[in-house]
């Protein structure tokens, strides 16, 4: 179902590496403004979407449109107006250690635009006082904490203003505190500046903090197994490998 | 006065009248277009020292962090000149990210104070830096000769499989470019030879000096140059980014010493494999030098006349024990510049880069010992 409010669209997308399929036929739509997240157990394909999702492989079949342009196809002029449209988190931040963190963020603002040097330090500056990192400007990626350098990376997929922020695990090996602060970064940049966040995790907390929708994939089925609001799957979902996945109960099958 | 400085923004300045300066931005701002405004309202606002800017703001249809930061850069400029900036006209949604952006800049972290570095002081930096370096050499030294004692007394303890693969990559996978530098300095070293003893009419002793030099010099030094180059390099890179990667730590908490682990079957491949390509790029450069001889319209058989008369067999063994000797270096000096792999992508390349230099540096000085030792021995 494809709306005005539709900023990504998938469909009919198949994943595949070596002719070994991981995904098969997936269908859905993330809105305008809304944090998504991509849920599933682990060796599901939630990084592999992911990496789709961004153009960095070819799907085996299938399109995916950002904002109207197909990801998988597009080329040149239009590729480069396309990313212009998206920032990526890595899960490891991927920030280039031999920069200062102020580096890391000027660098896409150096590339795409013509504002003066004075003004893009100072946009940077300012996208790291935005994400808590005021001050801390001249570190080196590997002076900072593990939540320091993903709100780090957050500034950096940020520096353009991109309509759309992917987050592969922004919670993965953080501490409870430092991960609640986070997702109150995420919810609280996807309120003001109306970005739309769509997030791979597995981290249940951030997803019933900030996740507006969510579709849950399972490796069994190689797609989707629901999608929906998180409060309503874990109340109210027919599925009972959802409900399981949602109260955190081991597999009758592993009861390790 | 009007400025369309860019397709979908633009500025209008008026004044300054006493004491304020009249602004009124149109049109978007974002990142690609504010560049052009940024220079020019900073400018304006800079120059005219206004008590008040008047900043009409009703034009701006878009606005995102490139545009905000702007409205503040324009704030701030003017409370550094003891004046204030009024916006009028912005959208409700705008101003909303205006006062979040603004209240966001306003806070400030725990600044890194940048240090003055006084020559004395980054002199006395530089000593400390190189007595820690001798010390962890001395200290690497001792450790990888208890790990080959150790190996030597208990040889079932050695990782014979990954000696085995690394061997291969050291010694088989080298031999090309062995093989072609070997045959082309002996070609260079003959050609440049010859141009000197043919003003003598003593062209033949060119068998005499290529078999010298090559089973001396150059065969086992082009080998541990190719060596340090290829497989110092490697090692480095290698023991490097599992140190960046935490591996060598993994390794230590489970209970696996690094050196027996990883240095111990590089060196035991480096040592097996280093006189072997000795041997091979003595034979190849001595070719060389013998198509040179055959070019001069000397026959085979008296180039190899000449140069059994020239060369003993204590010219080829004193070139294999240096062989082994700069195995031994060039294979542990680039294990221990990977162990010592500080954090980060560059400082892999920082370790490879050393790995080189220290194998080649190291290489020479111990090539000039030998070359004195073998002068009192009459080697």
């Amino acid at each position: 179902m494809a709306t005005d409010d539709t900023i990504i669209r998938v469909d009919g997308f198949t994943a595949a590496y070596d002719g070994l399929v991981i995904l098969n036929q997936l269908n859905f739509d993330v809105c305008r403004g809304e944090v998504f997240a991509i849920l599933g157990g682990s060796g599901c394909g939630k990084s592999t979407l992911l990496k789709h999702m961004i153009g960095l492989y070819p799907p085996a079949a299938g399109t995916i449109l950002i904002d109207g342009h197909n990801v998988t196809t597009a080329e040149g002029g239009e590729r480069q107006r396309l990313l212009r449209k998206f920032g990526v988190m890595y899960q490891s931040g991927a920030l280039f250690g031999s920069m200062t963190v102020l580096d890391n963020v000027c660098l896409p603002l150096q590339e795409f635009t013509d504002l003066p040097p004075d003004a893009i330090r100072f946009i940077a500056s300012m996208k790291l006082q935005r994400v808590g990192l005021g001050g801390f400007d001249d570190h080196l990626p590997s002076e900072l904490s593990g939540g320091m350098q993903k709100r780090a990376a957050i500034a950096r997929a940020m520096a353009l203003d991109p309509q759309v922020m992917f987050l592969d695990e922004p919670s993965a090996g953080l501490d409870p505190i430092t991960s609640a602060e986070l997702d109150e970064l995420i919810l609280s940049l996807a309120r003001s500046l109306k970005i739309t966040f769509v997030i791979v995790t597995h981290e249940l907390a951030s997803i019933f903090a900030i996740a507006d929708r969510v579709i849950m994939l399972d490796k069994s089925v190689k797609g989707i197994v629901a999608t929906g609001k998180p409060q309503e799957l874990r109340d109210h979902s027919e599925n009972p490998w959802v409900r399981q996945f949602f109260s955190r109960q081991p597999s009758a099958d592993n009861p390790a | 006065m009007e400025s369309q400085l860019s397709k979908s923004a633009s500025l209008r300045s008026d004044g300054p009248r006493n004491g304020v300066l009249k602004l009124a931005i149109a049109g978007r701002l974002d990142a690609d277009s504010t560049g052009g405004i940024w220079r020019e309202s900073t400018r304006l606002v800079a120059a005219a020292r206004a008590a008040t800017v008047d900043l009409d703001a009703a034009a701006i249809d878009y606005c995102d962090g490139s545009g905000i930061a702007l409205l503040i850069q324009l704030r701030r400029l003017q409370q550094k000149n003891a004046g204030r900036l009024e916006i009028h006209g912005l959208r409700p949604e705008f101003q909303e990210l205006l006062d979040d952006w603004a209240q966001g800049s306003a806070e400030t972290g725990q600044s890194k104070t940048k240090v003055r570095v006084q020559l004395a002081e980054e002199i006395g930096r530089g000593a400390v830096q190189v007595w820690q370096d001798i010390h962890e050499l001395i200290a690497f030294v001792g450790q990888l000769g208890l790990a080959m004692v150790k190996a030597a007394r208990h040889p079932s303890t050695i990782r014979w499989r990954d000696t085995l693969l690394i061997a291969e990559e050291v010694g088989v996978n080298a031999l090309p470019i062995v093989a072609l530098l070997s045959f082309l300095v002996g070609v260079i070293m003959a050609f440049q030879a010859a141009v000197a003893l043919r003003q003598f009419g003593a062209e033949i002793f060119v068998a005499n000096m290529i078999g010298l030099s090559v089973l001396r010099e150059m065969g086992p030094l082009m080998t541990a140059i190719i060596l340090a180059g290829r497989s110092g390099s490697a090692f480095a890179a290698e023991i490097g980014t599992m140190k960046v990667r935490e591996e060598i730590d993994a390794l230590k908490t489970m209970g696996l010493e690094p050196v027996r682990f990883l240095v111990v079957p590089r060196v035991l491949a480096a040592l097996a494999m280093t006189p072997v390509l000795t041997v091979f790029a003595d034979l190849l450069g001595v070719m060389g030098g013998s198509v040179v001889m055959m070019s001069l319209g000397f026959p085979l058989i008296t180039f190899f006349h000449q140069l059994q008369l020239a060369v003993s067999y204590g010219s080829l063994v004193g070139g294999l024990v240096k062989a082994f000797a700069f195995g031994i270096l060039v294979a542990a000096i680039g294990c221990l510049r990977g162990l010592q792999t500080q954090s980060g992508a560059s400082a892999v390349g920082l370790s490879t880069t050393h790995a080189v230099v220290s194998g080649i540096i190291l290489i020479v000085i111990t090539d000039g010992i030998f070359t004195v030792i073998y002068y009192y021995l009459w080697v």
